[in-house]
């Protein structure tokens, strides 16, 4: 098997600019920046499942723009199959168009993302048409029906005329993950993809993607906030906060033995299907704070249950607590 | 259906809708269930079981081409469906409120938050204006808002704020009874608890009843009492809470908690449950739930199973029922 990582993200950064009010600009106050994504570094294996987990607005969907090159990157490197991304290096560097050949994102919401006006065969021939892939007509209408087969969508050329409104929602969501999947993919990220969803559809959803995963091999970033969706199929659990990864590790060992304050308090909340279990909860209270002004040592020591004095000085970083386990907290040490 | 008084009390609950191309569009059929003053029921099922067409008929909101076509729903001892809309009006908002769904983006944006909750005050000729603009900020307080953010406007509410917000409002006349149609939906898991825990709160220092309505199996579970299960516009099932999630009878019930993911459980295989809920003008003339029921046999295309008690406060809709070897 290869060994290369699929994906190596090194000290990723990605600021936006803040729009500047004239009078600041008069004053000369310096020009703050919304700071998303703040040193990230993680590498994803051939065919794992990687769940990036944490509240709105801590820069989970900014991170996946930023892999597939949605978005320019302010600092850091990413490495694809052993390849530096949109580099202007000596080293071996792979280009923007060559990645999204390669990569797919699913993006957050199914329902906007797929055109009304155009049949499920367009929307799934689309991606090969961008990327000038299979011409041939009958090769392509085999490539597209494949696609649908393994979305799930059987048989698949009674869907080619159809329009996305004649769908229901967990269709809808099968078709957009065909259209991902038609260009055959080695890494698939996927924003959100059934938090829209019914209970029922998000399901399916995440048995198909467990599926496509254990057929082709694919390796996967999905993205939530609900870690309970996660539990089921990630190989390893990054767990982020205000731009920050704050603890990382294998599903089951940050499942049960979570590190970071942080995770333990979105652990606690995380709904459990069962009045018997009803659990002691760990509510933070307030949001996570503007990541323009980030709060001093600890980001998180503003809502953190156990923050101590030293919290608001050190800026923790993430240390090695077992084999492959790691906690970005200054009350956290190797055992 | 319960020991003890109902605050609530729905019987046979029957709502159609007319089509735009005319036809008759059976939303809901037969709902019953009871509401104890302050306790919290949960009302679940997927898209389109008719969750909101069960608040909108009990609040007597239905849009045009929607009636209520039997039933009774008993508010202590008044049947709200035999008054007429000017007597309901003593009860909308004043003995039950509602918290509509996806409310909180349907905020007016260029009107200050308090004004609105003001305003929402005013409508109903409680108090005069001075006790009006304390009740502001009584309530902002209450759902925890800073009394300081009275002047602000919707878009500097955050998510979570905006529908504490509306929660406040739906408050703004003491109700004994509230109506909160997915109030946590759209939230992220931390601020969605703390929505669950202020509901909490305020229902225990205000004595409330709340209906919750959610697709969120754990959501129900955490905070309900009892719960309704619907599908297809009837009550599946309907009991404790603990009934519910440990003894469930209803295929539909059983396949829905299977298909749910835990947290606790990392690793286990979801249960999917394939096909789509019944076309409401075509519904099938035996169970709803036959065409995808994986335990169906041949009398349920032919039967359309009553609600009936299986145990002390369970009740069930189908034909494989406890106890209901007798009647096959
Ligand atoms: N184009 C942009 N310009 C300025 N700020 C941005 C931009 N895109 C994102 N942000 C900010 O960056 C931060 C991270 O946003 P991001 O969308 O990545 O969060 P998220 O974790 O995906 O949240 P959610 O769960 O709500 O989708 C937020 O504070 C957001 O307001
Ligand atoms: N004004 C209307 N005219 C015709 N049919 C309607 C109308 N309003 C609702 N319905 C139908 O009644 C059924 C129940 O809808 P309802 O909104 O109560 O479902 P719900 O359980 O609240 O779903 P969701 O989880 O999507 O909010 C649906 O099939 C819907 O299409
Ligand atoms: S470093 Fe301090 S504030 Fe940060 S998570 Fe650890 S205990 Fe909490
Ligand atoms: S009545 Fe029959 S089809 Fe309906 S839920 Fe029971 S077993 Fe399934
Ligand atoms: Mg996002
Ligand atoms: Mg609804």
């Amino acid at each position: 098997m290869n060994q290369t990582p699929m994906l190596e993200v090194r000290g990723l950064y990605k600021y936006f600019p803040v729009h500047q009010a004239l009078a600041d600009s008069l004053m000369r106050r310096p020009h703050s920046n919304v700071k998303a994504v703040d040193d990230v570094s993680f590498s994803l294996a051939r065919g794992e499942v990687l769940a990036v987990v944490g509240e709105s607005g801590c820069g989970k969907t900014t991170i996946a723009r930023t892999l597939i090159g949605l978005e320019a990157l302010t600092k850091g490197e990413i490495v694809f199959d052993g390849k530096l991304v949109n580099a202007h290096s000596q080293q071996p560097h792979i280009g923007l168009k060559q990645l999204r050949k390669r990569a797919q994102m699913i993006f957050q919401d199914p329902y906007e993302s797929l055109n009304p006006r155009a049949t499920i065969f367009e929307i799934v021939a689309e991606p090969l048409v961008v990327h000038g892939m299979i011409k041939d007509r009958k090769e392509r209408v085999a490539a597209v029906k494949s696609a649908l087969d393994d979305a799930g969508l059987r048989p698949a050329e009674d869907y080619f005329m159809r329009y996305p409104h004649e769908l229901s929602g967990g269709q809808r969501q099968r078709v957009v993950i065909a259209s991902a999947m038609v260009l055959q993919p080695e890494l698939l990220i996927a924003d959100e993809p059934v938090s829209m969803l019914d209970v029922s559809i998000r399901a399916e959803i995440l048995n198909l993607l467990r599926d496509l995963r254990q057929k082709r091999g694919i390796s996967i970033v999905f993205i939530t906030h609900d870690l309970s969706t996660v539990a089921y199929f990630a190989d390893r659990i990054a767990v982020m906060y205000l731009g920050r990864m704050v603890e990382i590790g294998p599903a089951r060992e940050v499942l049960q033995n979570p590190q970071h304050p942080y995770t333990k308090a979105l652990i606690s909340v995380a709904p459990v299907p069962n009045p018997r279990l009803r659990r002691e909860r760990v509510i933070l209270q307030g949001e996570t704070p503007n990541p323009i002004n980030l709060p001093s040592g600890c980001r998180f020591h503003p809502r953190c249950p156990v923050a101590v004095d030293m919290c608001k000085e050190n800026d923790p970083q993430l240390i090695e607590l077992k084999q492959g386990h790691q906690a970005a907290c200054l009350l956290v040490t190797k055992s | 259906m319960n020991n003890g008084k109902p605050l609530l009390s729905v019987r046979g609950l029957t709502t159609e809708f007319t089509t735009p191309e005319g036809k008759i569009a059976r939303a809901l059929e037969d709902v019953s269930f009871d509401v104890m003053p302050g306790q919290t029921i949960g009302l679940v099922g997927e898209s389109g079981s008719g969750k909101t067409t069960t608040l909108m008929s009990l609040m007597r909101l239905l849009p045009a081409g929607g009636r209520i076509t039997a039933g009774k729903v008993m508010f202590n001892d008044t049947n709200l469906l035999a008054l007429s809309e000017r007597e309901m009006r003593d009860y909308r908002w004043k003995s039950m409120a509602i918290v509509f769904q996806g409310a909180m983006n349907a905020l007016n944006p260029v009107m200050k938050v308090g004004d609105q909750i003001h305003e929402a005050i005013m409508l109903h000729n409680l108090m005069d204006e001075d006790a009006a603009e304390k009740r502001v900020k009584d309530l902002l307080e209450m759902v925890g808002i800073a009394r300081t953010r009275r002047d602000q406007y919707p878009h500097q509410y955050s998510g979570g704020m905006r529908q504490r917000a509306m929660i406040a409002m739906a408050l703004a006349c003491a109700p004994d009874l509230l109506f909160a149609d997915e109030p946590t939906t759209a939230l992220d898991v931390m601020i969605q608890a703390q929505v669950l825990q202020l509901l909490r709160e305020i229902q225990k220092s205000l004595g409330l009843a709340i209906v919750l309505v959610t697709h969120d199996l754990g959501v129900v579970a955490e905070v309900c009492d009892s719960v309704v299960v619907m599908y297809g516009g009837k009550v599946a099932e309907y009991g404790t809470a603990d009934h519910i999630y440990n003894e469930a009878q209803h295929p539909y019930t059983q396949k829905l908690l299977e298909a749910f993911p835990d947290v606790s459980k990392p690793g286990d295989t979801l249960a999917s449950i394939p096909g789509t809920p019944p076309r409401l003008t075509n519904l099938p003339p035996g169970c709803r739930f036959e065409p995808r029921c994986h335990l169906k046999i041949e009398k349920c295309s032919q039967v359309n199973p009553p609600l009936l008690e299986v145990s002390p406060k369970h009740y069930v809709s189908c034909i494989l029922r406890e106890g209901a070897e007798a009647d096959l």
